[in-house]
C-alpha cells in the first residue's frame, strides 16, 4: 500500500484515499481458508487502462494506482489495493470509489474458494 | 437490372480464436480452440456454434459475458477474421 501511495503522491494532491479488499470469511461463508484468483490477464491490463482513462477524464488532477493479487490469497489478506490522490478529499473519495466499483464490475477475474477439508468451489461475485 | 447471388457459391468464412476461462474451461475440459464461421457471424452465433459443436457445449450458457480482442462485447457484435473471442463466467474480482 505504501508503494501505491508513493506512486500517486504529489505536493498538489492534498488528499489520498486507499482501499484494501481482503479475503473474507463471514458467518455464512463456511470454512474458507483461502481464495484462489485467476484472470484473463491481458484483458485485465487493457480494461484497467480503460478504467484509468475514464477516471482521468473525470478527475484530471488526480492520480491513481492499483494492484490485484492472483493465485491463492489466505483469509484475512488483501487481494486488491486501490489508491486515488486528488487536490481535495472529496475528489479523492469519489475517484477511489469509482475505481473499486468499476474494477469489480469489469475486470475478468474469478475466484475459487478453498475449504479446510481440501475441497474447492468457484464463487460468483 | 437485378443481381441474384448464385446459391452454389460458397460463402466466405472467417477463423477466430476462442478462449474459455475459470468455470467454463473446467466444464469443457479445454481453454482454447479455433473456430471457422461464416463471415457474417456475430458473437452470439459463435457461442451458439460452440454450444452445438463441442462435447458438453450445452453446459455453456446461451448468453454469457463475452469479450472480443480484450474488450467487453455485446452478443450482436459482428466478428472479423483473426478476432479473439473470450467467454467470461460471472466476474468475481476484488
Amino acid at each position: 500500500m505504501a508503494a501505491l501511495l508513493a506512486e500517486v503522491s504529489a505536493p498538489e494532491r492534498g488528499g489520498a484515499v486507499a482501499f484494501l479488499g481482503t479475503v473474507r470469511r463471514g458467518p455464512d461463508d463456511g470454512p474458507v481458508t483461502a481464495i484462489e484468483y485467476t484472470a484473463y490477464e491481458a484483458m485485465v491490463v487493457a480494461e484497467f487502462d480503460r478504467i484509468i482513462e475514464e477516471a482521468r477524464a473525470r478527475w484530471p488532477e488526480a492520480g491513481f494506482a492499483a494492484r490485484h493479487r492472483l493465485g491463492a490469497v489466505p483469509t484475512g489478506e488483501a487481494s486488491i489495493g486501490i489508491v486515488a490522490a486528488a487536490p481535495h478529499r472529496a475528489q479523492a473519495f469519489e475517484a477511489g470509489r469509482f475505481l473499486i466499483e468499476e474494477a469489480k464490475r469489469r475486470l475478468p477475474v474469478w475466484k475459487r474458494e478453498r475449504f479446510d477439508d481440501g475441497t474447492a468451489q468457484w464463487r460468483d461475485a | 437490372m437485378s443481381l441474384i447471388a448464385d446459391p452454389r457459391t460458397p460463402r466466405a468464412s472467417i477463423t477466430i480464436e476462442c478462449r474459455l476461462f475459470a468455470r467454463y474451461a473446467e466444464l469443457l475440459g479445454r481453454d482454447q480452440l479455433t473456430l471457422t464461421l461464416p463471415e457474417t457471424a456475430t458473437v452470439g452465433e459463435a457461442i451458439a456454434t460452440l454450444r452445438s459443436r463441442l462435447e458438453q457445449g450445452d453446459l455453456l450458457p446461451a448468453a454469457p459475458l463475452a469479450a472480443v480482442n480484450l474488450e467487453h462485447s455485446q452478443l450482436d457484435r459482428q466478428l472479423r477474421d483473426g478476432d479473439e473471442l473470450a467467454l467470461l463466467p460471472p466476474l468475481a474480482g476484488g
